[in-house]
């Protein structure tokens, strides 16, 4: 792993720590009271922080999902060089343009 | 102890298998005597390497009951458990010459490749650099320095064995040391050597190297201090 992965991999893996807490504590309590879905999407729409928040935590999972499994199958498989770097590109565009998709969905007005 | 040991000993190449010899028990007995004892008495063709025989040369690392160490370090009485079997193996992740002997040449081909060699500069200096021994670069660096290059934390390291091209601890902690040489002109082109795929930053933190340095060096710790620069440089924008 070069200078420059090794360094994004470790600050996204700072705000995933806090954001995937914060994330899980939030699931988790607003279903206790049992709300529906629809309840769910009634409150979040429009809702310019969560927004923000989400939009950071898919931005640092699509930064930090493609480098580990980079690593993953540097390390285990014999997949190496350029066809590897691009295909990790295409899969962080890919989680990147689905989780920006889901939160327009979802904090969207 | 019993009055004899069981020795297993490697013989051959990759394709080779153990040879076992009984060798009789004698007073702190090490490792090294035993294979000495060996090849003196009871097979000449034994092939293995030593020089020193008191810990200063590092060429007698050998894998001992399943561990590297430095056989002329080793008591025997210390690392067979109140048994009598001791089994020999060339150290790991090195192509085996023959029997207990291992080829070192890519281990010493990677300390160039980490750039582990002080660069004067291209200008003769005028007077002798001061270099505080309390400084903190001077306290790293000391900290690596005393590094033999036996290969025992090369062998241990689990990463090497799963990647031949990573540079190893020994690389590392040995450019870890330049990084911290106050006269040293070249540090940008050593940060960029050992911060490829194959270099510091492939490192797992598994601490074999630390575990099984014989001269307590913590290779772990200056790989650490490389990515820690790795990292500076990035955010500083000079990667």
């Amino acid at each position: 792993m070069n200078a420059r992965f090794f360094a994004a991999q470790r600050i996204t893996a700072f705000v995933l720590a806090f954001a995937v807490v914060i994330h899980l504590t939030t699931i988790i309590y607003a279903v206790r009271g049992g709300l529906t879905a629809a309840d769910i999407l009634a409150r979040t729409h429009g809702n310019t922080g969560l927004a923000l928040f989400y939009g950071v935590f898919v931005i640092a999972v699509a930064i930090h999902a493609p480098i580990g499994l980079r690593n993953v199958l540097r390390e285990w498989s014999a997949w190496h060089g350029r066809t590897l770097d691009t295909s990790l590109a295409f899969l962080a565009l890919l989680l990147l343009v689905l989780g920006l998709r889901a939160v327009t969905a979802v904090f969207g007005s | 102890m019993t009055e004899t040991l069981n020795v297993e000993i490697w013989r051959g190449d990759e394709k080779g298998q153990f040879q076992s010899f009984a060798i009789p028990t004698r007073p702190h007995q090490t490792v090294l005597d035993v294979v000495t004892e060996v090849q003196r008495e009871h097979d000449a063709t034994l092939s293995y390497r030593f020089a020193c025989r008191v810990g200063m040369c590092g060429s007698c690392a050998m894998v001992v009951n399943g561990r590297p160490r430095w056989t002329c370090r080793t008591r025997v009485n210390a690392v067979i458990g109140g048994g009598n079997h001791l089994r020999l193996e060339p150290l790991r992740n090195f192509t085996i010459v023959k029997d207990l002997a291992v080829e070192m040449t890519q281990f010493f081909d990677k300390w160039k490749e980490a750039h582990g060699y002080f660069e004067p500069g291209p200008h003769e200096k005028s007077d002798f650099a001061v270099v505080s021994p309390q400084s903190r670069e001077r306290q790293a660096a000391d900290a690596g320095i005393e590094c033999i290059g036996c290969g025992v934390c090369y062998s241990a390291c689990d990463v090497v064995g799963w990647n031949k091209d990573y540079l190893g601890p020994a690389a590392l902690n040995r450019a870890w040391t330049l990084m911290n040489d106050v006269r040293d002109f070249d540090q940008a082109a050593r940060l960029d050597a050992v911060s490829g795929d194959d270099g510091c930053q492939a490192c797992h933190t598994h601490m074999s190297c630390t575990t099984f340095c014989p001269k307590a060096i913590a290779p772990t710790y200056s790989i650490a201090g490389l990515k820690r620069a790795a990292v500076i440089g990035v955010l500083r924008g000079a990667r």
